[in-house]
């Protein structure tokens, strides 16, 4: 997928520029599991192909080089000149990191994971669907260039069914660079140790040490090509299946070696992984709401047997095109500038680097949205939020087809089971999520399981706790909304035509949703296009060259769709009450996250908001930085953390436009 | 005598008498010769106009003639006599009598050719044989400026292959154009001075009549630095340097020699011979390259680790400029005089005037030489060896490491017999590489090393390399095959024009870059052109191959070859050009420089801004600007 960006280099291209969305094919991978011994695909003969054909080396041999580089060895002398310790000590540290972090990999242990994990994976999913074309390109680039997998991240299940499909297809496991809190598993996680994965601390809290070691241990791997290097982009696993906005700054170590030429080039690869049913839900919709995430222990795996009896239906692994990083730099970024300090001295990023790094960062992410599985439960998840408490079946189905269509022709990835009718693929998709909804006299119902007599707290606690959960899957289909439907909310928040208007309202709301849905940076006027063009598409606007019509059928598609982000915008306008009714003086996020909550909870107590979902922390904190950005809440660091105060003529102005919003007419800045 | 003999402008069959050439000139023009030979007679008559000579200078013709066509091939590499062919049995063969390879068959040349460029003895160009004069630009120079020439006696010429010939160097393009078609502008005029008060004399009417002039030294540039600007207006000169060869004089007690800049490479070598010294300077291409155009290029020798390159060598220089003569008042070491000179007159690739007189070191001629050469297991090892004979600053006066690619082209050209060509592989594999340490014959490289001095030092430096070499699993592979590596520099680049006839492009290109680097530079330049063929559609896969040239305390020279197979192209040039771009910005991202020593000419302008930094080039425009306001030396180099 060459990209041609067009207001800026890399952008992404979009429906509008592009011919036809091809996608590979499926396999189901466990069905071949199911039919032979598990005993045997363990003990396989697993040879990888390698890098250049480049001989393996051992962990222990990568260890010494990265303690002993020039990178590593320059920060220890200079921490000790800093500190007054002695370089031994440091450098007895150093080697402790490398000890707590480095991947150790026994082919003993992946045998045993290769056996556990099809039982398990048998035990918990229908299917496990892979593009055979993806891994055969992903199979000649390992040969050709260094490789880094970007994975999107919904589960801990990621990462062991990455390593899982790898060692299937006879693959070089990937390094993973994984969060610390793995380490606290004990043997889970010295196995997933001696498989391949490798730790980091999830932040590094300016320990230069630690940083250094990482990322030289990182690079060392890379410019070896001793195997694919796999991280998050997103950081960490979204709670709420949206993708979160990527962290920059593993990204950056990885394309190090090739701004300094030390490999010719580094191929990236956007994978998308998408499940039926995510094996966390409801753990991230109680953290969501506030509840403590029991620390990831290996007695809480254990405990999460029970739901090894569960049905998690399919999960859909997508390998993107791989990417090659030199393309993406091609003509845009100039290396020279390395050439001028010793490559192993730590260097800033020029800020052309880093907006190169964060380009390909959301680039890669709009990749791995690109390829995420749609499954036709993410559809009646949509539609039943919008019909709360429960809607007719017969509805459902039909809705679910017509937005069958819509999600389609916005370019959604639908898996729909075409052998079945409509209704029964409706049901079957219900199948997995009975924890959820349930099928009542015709009904489909979200959760009416709860216990009757309880107060208004606990009742209200469990209706968020299931939209929630519900919304998990709705949040899939944002991403390919996400264009159109902020045009949607744009024309009726604006009850204007004009489309000089709808374009300003809209810009607004992209610059304010930054945090909820990815958008590729600067390219706004690109983005309402894209939108603008799809609901021309679909007949539900015309546009003239000044105004922007709804037409008459399209008008039950526009309050859809701006239905579908009703939340966020709800959200956020009770975020901005509480902020200008509750906050007099600076307070902290600790504060604010337990402020917010109860304000809401009164609200829904009362019955004067019906948006659960203001209760989610992520949107609070979403809408929290948004604000930071906007100027309207100013950040301050202070001695162990941040103090955010308000600023009230920002913020009510703020308040307005997303309430009763009156047409700015500002001069044009770009060209429609 | 000599002096008037000199100072006649020796024909380049100089040793015939005297007597026998005046009578040659004037029959010539009872027959009604050319303009050109008018001034000859004349200048027979005056025999004072070059007399300032000092003691030393002795008539001694050139190895080239003035008539260059006479032995030198007008659209390929070197002597008409010496050439590689395809011989009836289909076998290669080199031809002539000059070098150590000539008349030797080369049998497995033609299928290196075939496996590894795709080449077919089948599908061969058949291009012309001579140059058409029609087809070449006519000389336009106006009456008044030839009256004035005349006066002056300096030899000149407007015949159409004395021009043509001048009007170029060694690119590719360039003898692609010869051989294929005809360059836009070529010079209108050659002329010939005798020594340094003829070129004030030309330099003198340029500036009178606002004409262009172009230095040109041996013609073995490759940076495009003696094409004529093909929008140029103005008549061009061509100053051929050539005729000022003399070596003037020689300083035993200072070991320095005062010397005339057209002097070319190997003349000045067997002259100084003579007197039991030598430079030390020996650029690959010393048997046509120039004293002067060394000076002008910044040029390097394969034994500077020794004698040091131009700029060590240099103790004074002479050079005319539009503003008038620049030089220094004394011979020194070294002075403190603000910013050095010499260092706007080296590197000036012609754009600021003409270098005449040199002053430069000699040494008296080595005792004994002794070649040698190391296998090392793959190419990282040998960098690495490299680097730490560079730190222990024992480099021999030539140490060179090829890669592997390299290595087997070498082996390609082994010839039949002859002992010292024996197969390096033959033996070696079976000796040491497969027997004793494994060593991959697809991955092994070769440092091919040259010692001088006295034979004790010799032996002593000897021991001393080879232990390093050791220390990095280097394995001594006899003198032979490091003496046939350097003979094979010699003859390689009359291999292109094989190449040529067949469908195959090639060029060599260099550069210098920090230690730390070379081998990535190394591997992403191979590895972008390998990646550049492919895209352009080049349909073989490309011979990508580099040799570490030159070390230095603070990194090396590293000089590529790169050939491929263009049958299938329409516009071979083009597409290799594109390639040799996308090369250069890979090794000026990888941290090498623009040029190490072939410098900058026309070829690689567009990358000066970057390279020296808009003040940088600034500071050079405004020295061209003061030596040369109305740009006489119009060659249009570097800046
Ligand atoms: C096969 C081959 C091998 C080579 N090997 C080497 C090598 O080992 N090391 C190396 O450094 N280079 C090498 N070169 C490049 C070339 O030989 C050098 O650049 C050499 O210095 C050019 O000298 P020349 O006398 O041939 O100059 P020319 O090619 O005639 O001219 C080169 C430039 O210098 C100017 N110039 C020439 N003479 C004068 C003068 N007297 N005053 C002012 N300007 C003048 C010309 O105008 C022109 O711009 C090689 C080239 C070839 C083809």
């Amino acid at each position: 997928m060459a990209a041609a960006g067009r207001s800026r280099l890399g952008a992404p291209m979009y429906s509008k520029e592009l011919t036809s969305k091809k996608r590979d094919e499926f396999e189901d991978i466990l069905e071949e599991r199911r039919q032979s011994s598990d005993l045997r695909y363990a003990m396989k003969c697993y040879t990888p192909v390698i890098y250049k054909g480049l001989p393996p080396c051992k962990p222990s041999a990568i260890k010494n080089s990265v303690l002993h580089s020039e990178q590593v060895q320059y920060v220890i002398k200079q921490l000790s000149k800093e500190t007054g310790e002695s370089a031994d000590i440091i450098q007895e540290e150093a080697t402790e990191i490398l000890d707590e972090m480095g991947h150790n990999l026994h082919i003993g242990a992946i045998r045993f994971f290769a056996f556990s994990l099809s039982k398990i994976f048998k035990r918990l999913f229908q299917r496990v669907c892979v593009n055979e074309e993806g891994i055969q390109k992903l199979q000649q680039a390992i040969q050709e260039h260094p490789v880094v997998l970007l994975p999107s991240h919904r589960s801990y299940i990621d990462f062991l069914m990455l390593s899982y499909l790898l060692y299937t297809y006879d693959l070089s496991l990937p390094v993973i660079a994984a969060g610390m809190d793995f380490l606290g598993m004990k043997i889970v996680g010295e196995l997933l140790r001696r498989s391949g994965a490798f730790f980091m601390r999830r932040t590094f809290g300016g320990n230069r040490l630690y940083w250094a070691v990482f990322a030289e241990y990182v690079k060392t791997m890379l410019r070896n090509g001793y195997a694919p290097i796999e991280f998050f982009l997103e950081g960490t696993r979204s709670r709420t299946a949206k993708t979160l906005t990527p962290k920059f700054g593993l990204l950056s170590i990885v394309m190090e070696p090739f701004f300094k030429g030390e490999v010719f080039d580094t191929y990236l690869v956007p994978i998308s992984i998408s499940y039926e049913r995510i094996l966390e839900e409801s753990l991230y919709a109680y953290e969501l709401l506030g509840v403590p995430k029991p620390k990831e222990s290996t007695s809480g795996l254990l405990k999460a047997r029970k739901i090894l009896s569960d049905n998690f239906g399919s999960i859909h692994v997508y390998f993107g095109q791989p990417v090659s990083l030199r393309t993406l730099a091609s003509g845009r970024i100039n290396r020279c500038p390395y050439n001028l300090v010793p490559r192993h001295l730590p260097q800033r990023l020029s800020e052309d680097i880093q907006e190169f790094v964060i380009d390909v960062a959301y680039r890669m992410e709009l990749l791995q949205i690109e390829n995420l599985v749609l499954s036709p439960w993410i559809l009646v998840a949509s539609i039943l939020l919008q019909n709360l408490p429960a809607i007719d079946f017969e509805l459902l189905v039909e809705k679910t087809l017509w937005l069958k269509g819509l999600t389609q022709a916005f370019g959604g990835f639908l898996e729909w089971p075409e052998n079945l009718c409509a209704n029964k693929a409706v049901t079957s998709s219900l199948a997995p999520h009975s924890n959820i909804v349930s099928l009542v006299n015709g009904q489909v119902v979200l959760n009416d399981k709860g216990t009757k007599d309880v107060t208004t707290e606990e009742l209200i606690f469990k209706q968020a706790l299931s939209i929630l959960m519900c919304g998990a899957y709705r949040n899939q289909l944002l991403n390919v909304f996400v264009r159109p439907s902020l045009v949607a909310v744009a024309l009726q928040m604006m009850q204007s035509f004009r489309k000089e208007e709808i374009y300003n309202y809209f810009n607004f709301l992209r610059d304010i949703f930054s945090d909820e849905f990815i958008f590729f940076p600067g390219i706004a006027l690109k983005d309402f296009e894209e939108g603008c063009f799809l609901l021309t598409k679909c007949d539900v606007i015309q546009m003239t060259p000044q105004e922007i019509l709804v037409t008459e059928k399209g008008s039950s598609v526009a309050s859809f769709l701006a239905a579908m982000f009703r939340p966020f915008m709800e959200g956020y306008q009770i975020i901005c009450r509480y902020l200008s009714k509750e906050t007099k003086e600076a307070f902290t996020e600790k504060q604010f996250i337990p402020g917010i909550r109860n304000f809401a909870f009164q609200l829904l107590e009362t019955g004067s908001t019906q948006c659960y979902e203001v209760l989610s922390s992520d949107l609070q904190k979403n809408a929290l930085a948004a604000f930071v950005r906007l100027d309207v809440v100013k950040k301050v660091k202070i001695t162990n953390g941040f103090t955010y105060t308000v600023n009230k003529e920002a913020l009510s102005k703020t308040a307005e436009m997303l309430h009763s919003p009156v047409p700015i007419r500002k001069p044009m800045t770009a060209r429609l | 005598m000599a002096a008037a003999e000199a100072a006649g402008g020796s024909p380049g069959t100089g040793s015939q008498p005297a007597a026998q050439r005046r009578l040659r000139i004037l029959s010539g023009h009872l027959r009604g010769s050319p303009a050109s030979r008018a001034p000859e007679a004349a200048q027979l008559l005056s025999l004072s106009r070059c007399g300032a000579r000092g003691a030393a200078e002795r008539p001694v013709p050139g190895s080239i003639p003035k008539k260059r066509q006479e032995i030198l091939k007008w659209n390929g590499w070197g002597y008409n006599d010496s050439k590689f062919i395809f011989n009836k049995k289909g076998q290669a063969e080199f031809t002539g009598k000059r070098y150590r390879l000539s008349g030797m068959v080369l049998p497995v040349l033609k299928e290196w050719m075939e496996k590894t460029l795709g080449a077919s003895l089948e599908h061969r160009i058949i291009c012309r044989t001579s140059l058409n004069s029609s087809d070449v630009p006519p000389s336009i120079v106006n009456e008044e400026f030839l009256q004035d020439l005349r006066a002056t006696e300096i030899s000149y010429s407007q015949d159409a292959e004395d021009r043509v010939f001048r009007a170029h160097g060694h690119c590719l393009h360039e003898i692609f154009v010869l051989r294929e078609g005809m360059f836009k502008r070529v010079p209108d005029i050659v002329v010939w001075p005798d020594c340094h008060e003829d070129v004030v004399k030309i330099v003198e009417l340029a500036c009178k009549h606002n004409l262009c002039i172009i230095p040109f030294g041996g013609g073995t540039s490759v940076s495009s630095a003696l094409e004529c600007p093909a929008d140029e207006r103005r008549t061009i000169v061509s100053l051929d340097t050539s005729q000022m060869n003399r070596i003037l004089w020689i300083d035993e007690r200072n070991l320095t020699a005062h010397i005339e800049a057209g002097i070319i490479g190997q003349d000045l070598e067997k002259q100084l011979g003579e007197s039991g010294y030598c430079t030390g300077h020996e650029p690959d291409s010393m048997e046509f390259s120039s004293l002067g155009g060394w000076v002008a290029t910044r040029a390097s020798g394969m034994k500077k680790n020794i004698y040091g390159n131009i700029e060590d060598l240099v103790v004074h220089i002479k050079m005319v400029t539009p503003r008038g003569v620049i030089e220094k008042s004394c011979q020194v070491p070294r002075m403190s005089t603000g910013p050095d000179i010499h260092h706007f007159i080296m590197g000036s690739e012609g754009i600021l005037g003409v270098v005449t007189e040199v002053t430069i070191k000699i040494r008296p001629i080595p005792e004994y030489q002794k070649y040698g050469s190391v296998v090392f297991s793959n190419f990282e090892r040998g960098v690495a060896c490299l680097r730490e004979i560079a730190k222990q600053r024992c480099a021999p006066a030539s140490i060179r490491l090829v890669d592997n690619a390299q290595f087997q082209f070498g082996h390609a050209l082994k010839p039949q017999v002859a002992s010292i060509f024996t197969s390096f592989l033959d033996g070696l594999k079976k000796f040491y590489i497969t027997k004793f340490k494994g060593f991959d014959p697809n991955e092994l490289c070769v440092a091919t090393l040259l010692f001088e001095g006295d034979r004790e030092k010799v032996l002593q430096h000897e021991k001393q390399v080879y232990d390093i070499a050791a220390k990095f699993g280097g394995l001594a592979a006899g003198e032979d095959n490091g003496q046939r590596g350097y003979m094979l520099t010699f003859v390689i680049a009359y291999l292109r024009d094989l190449g040529l006839d067949y469908y195959l492009i090639g060029e060599s290109f260099e550069t210098s870059v920090p230690w730390d680097r070379v081998l990535d530079l190394c591997r992403n330049v191979k590895e972008r052109i390998v990646r550049e063929c492919k895209e352009k559609g080049v349909q073989f896969a490309p011979f990508s191959t580099c040799r570490v040239t030159q070390t230095y305390d603070a990194g090396a020279c590293v000089y590529f070859y790169f050939a491929f197979n263009y049958r299938g192209i329409s516009d071979p040039i083009h597409v290799y050009e594109q390639i040799e771009i996308a090369a250069r910005e890979e090794i000026l991202a990888n941290g090498g420089s623009l040029s190490h020593h072939h410098g900058v000419g026309k070829l690689r302008k567009q990358w000066m801004k970057e390279s020296i930094s808009d003040v940088g080039l600034g500071m050079l425009k405004s020295v061209k600007e003061y030596v040369d306001p109305n740009n006489i030396f119009g060659n249009r180099n570097l800046l």
